[in-house]
């Protein structure tokens, strides 16, 4: 039985590591870019276009994952892609998180009528397509870092509110709300003293699911040329751009590809690893 | 002041929207729980309150300490009338009556110490040497002081309970509702627990309600007994009074439910 125990509690820090360990790397080299980026990432060279990477025939030591089509350092525009990526995954992730979560938690605690309010208002959201959604939100709002933001916020803020609403709701019939009411706690404490950190858990692994999928749809958004503009490098627009040459230069496409897949699977990888290794209760 | 009872119920009445039935317009027809309850506790006693699923007894004891509000009648609580009273109002008397709830997993914040939720109800009501006085209830209810620092998943049931317990006593409150606060426990948790409430009863003077469902738990603890049925008082009176000579045919009925330890005279 211990050793069964021992097991899955490294499991959980083998993948706490791994996933914390590749976005702080991510992390660093976005603060860092213009320091780290061997190249400029627009810097043009006609006459070293399509440079193969560092293992195949004919590359160059200068540019190890190769070069796009109009001769651009492809490693260095992943680096500065990852500015992009990761302000948006955090701040349309924590926006969308303290947004969510504290309808969610009204709704559930209080119910009644706000809960009537908040809960028909979310049925209403999720019946939008989103990527429609927010492409014609961008229409609206023109391109834009902060449009995109403000696309992800708008659109997302229903996924919080829904599971926290559920979770919020199972809290409150427990006794330890009525005990702290008897105690004479008022209810917008009990809401956050006494139930909050009961949803914590969720909140934090939905967090980092939503950060994931802030980058995701970053990219989509920039895949379809309505991110920010093209002296920026983005990841989607990379992707974009690699489709068009995927048969003479595949690396353009599938570096930012293989970049993007681990940072999305590093983001919810890392909200189950902090869940089970920073709650008391399954420790 | 010693004539006035601690608990002063007059006629209780207590309803509840029967969501169920309600129509697709207009208000939900209401279910009458509590039919016309009226009780007094006279201060310092131990008071059983039985009956059985439905009975009302839990929502009888969760209006007493104004978990819900009544719909007419009268809860005066040491001569003050708190039948209406709002949460702002109640919060100063909220030291004085306590509760202890049925399932302590429930009933204790799971993400909190119990050291922390032991302090809750001090720090909420603004005592002083909050620190000193969780220490004096976790020695009161027989828990050693490091179980401050433990989670209550680490606890076993009847610690639980215990903690429950010395949440409840911490405010040095007059009035204690205990709601089948044994029914979740093993059969020796659960003595060890009602042999703690009574020794509780005794040093600290406390006049304490308690629900069951079980006669013989009530039989051993209380001095006084009201039988509840459907939402009214079958019957109030001295525990020993009410085994020897039951008045209702309910009260009949459940006391013929009990197993007795006697001997079948066939066997022997």
């Amino acid at each position: 039985m211990a050793d069964a125990r021992g097991l899955v509690k490294r499991r959980a820090g083998a993948r706490l590591w791994l996933s914390a360990g590749w976005l702080t790397l991510l992390a660093l080299a976005a603060v860092f870019a213009p320091l780290i980026a061997p190249h400029d990432p627009l810097a043009q060279d006609l006459f070293g276009a399509r440079l193969p990477p560092f293992w195949e025939h004919g590359a160059d030591a200068a540019f190890p994952l190769g070069t796009d089509s109009l001769g651009r350092d492809v490693l260095s525009r992943i680096i500065h892609g990852a500015r992009v990526a990761l302000g948006v995954a955090l701040i349309a992730g924590t926006l969308t998180c303290l947004i969510g979560a504290l309808l969610g938690l009204i709704a559930g605690y209080f119910r009644g009528w706000p809960d009537m309010v908040i809960s028909r208002f979310v049925d209403i959201w999720m019946a939008f397509p989103p990527v429609l959604f927010a492409i014609l939100l961008i229409a609206v709002l023109g391109t834009g870092l902060s449009s995109i933001i403000i696309a992800i916020v708008v659109i997302d803020w229903t996924r919080f509110a829904r599971v926290i609403r559920a979770e919020a709701m199972s809290q409150g019939a427990m006794d330890y709300v009525a005990s702290a009411q008897v105690a004479g706690r008022k209810r917008f404490s009990i809401m956050l003293a006494e139930i909050l950190p009961n949803v914590l858990p969720t909140i934090v692994v939905l967090l980092t699911l939503e950060m994931g999928i802030a980058v995701i749809v970053e990219a989509i958004l920039s895949f379809v040329n309505l991110s920010i503009s093209t002296d920026q490098p983005t990841w989607g627009s990379m992707i974009a751009e690699g489709r068009l040459s995927i048969h003479q230069a595949w690396w353009v496409l599938v570096f930012p590809l293989i970049t993007l897949f681990l940072t999305v699977l590093s983001f919810s990888q890392l909200g189950e690893g902090l869940k089970d290794h920073f709650d008391p209760v399954l420790r | 002041m010693s004539d006035t009872p601690i608990y002063d119920i007059e006629n209780l009445r207590l309803s509840f929207p029967d969501m169920a039935h309600k129509p697709l317009l207009g208000p939900a027809p209401r279910v009458e729980i509590l039919k016309g309850i009226s009780l007094r506790i006279p201060r310092g006693d131990v008071v059983g309150i039985v009956g059985g699923s439905g009975s009302g007894k839990s929502t009888l004891g969760r209006a007493m300490v104004r978990l819900i509000e009544p719909d007419s009648g009268a809860i005066r609580f040491e001569g003050q009338d708190i039948t209406h009273l709002g949460e702002d109002a109640l919060r100063p008397l909220r030291r004085r009556f306590q509760m202890i709830f049925q399932d302590p997993m429930s009933s204790l914040n799971p993400r909190r110490t119990v050291g922390a939720i032991i302090a809750g109800p001090l720090k909420l009501q603004g005592f002083d040497r909050v620190s000193g006085r969780v220490d004096q209830a976790l020695d009161h209810v027989g828990l050693p002081r490091v179980f401050r620092k433990r989670y209550p998943h680490e606890l076993s049931g009847g610690q639980r309970q215990r903690v429950g317990i010395a949440r409840a006593i911490a405010t040095e409150p007059d009035f204690i509702l205990a709601d089948e606060i044994v029914s979740g426990l093993d059969v020796s948790s659960q003595a060890q627990v009602l042999n703690l409430l009574e020794q509780l009863v005794r040093e600290l003077g406390l006049t304490l309600a308690f629900i069951s469902h079980d006669l013989s738990v009530i039989r051993r603890l209380c001095r006084h007994t009201v039988v509840l049925h459907r939402g009214e008082v079958v019957e109030y009176s001295e525990t020993q009074a009410l085994f020897d000579a039951p008045q209702a045919a309910y009260t009949r009925e459940l006391l013929d439910a009990i197993p007795l330890p006697d001997l079948d005279q066939v066997w022997v």
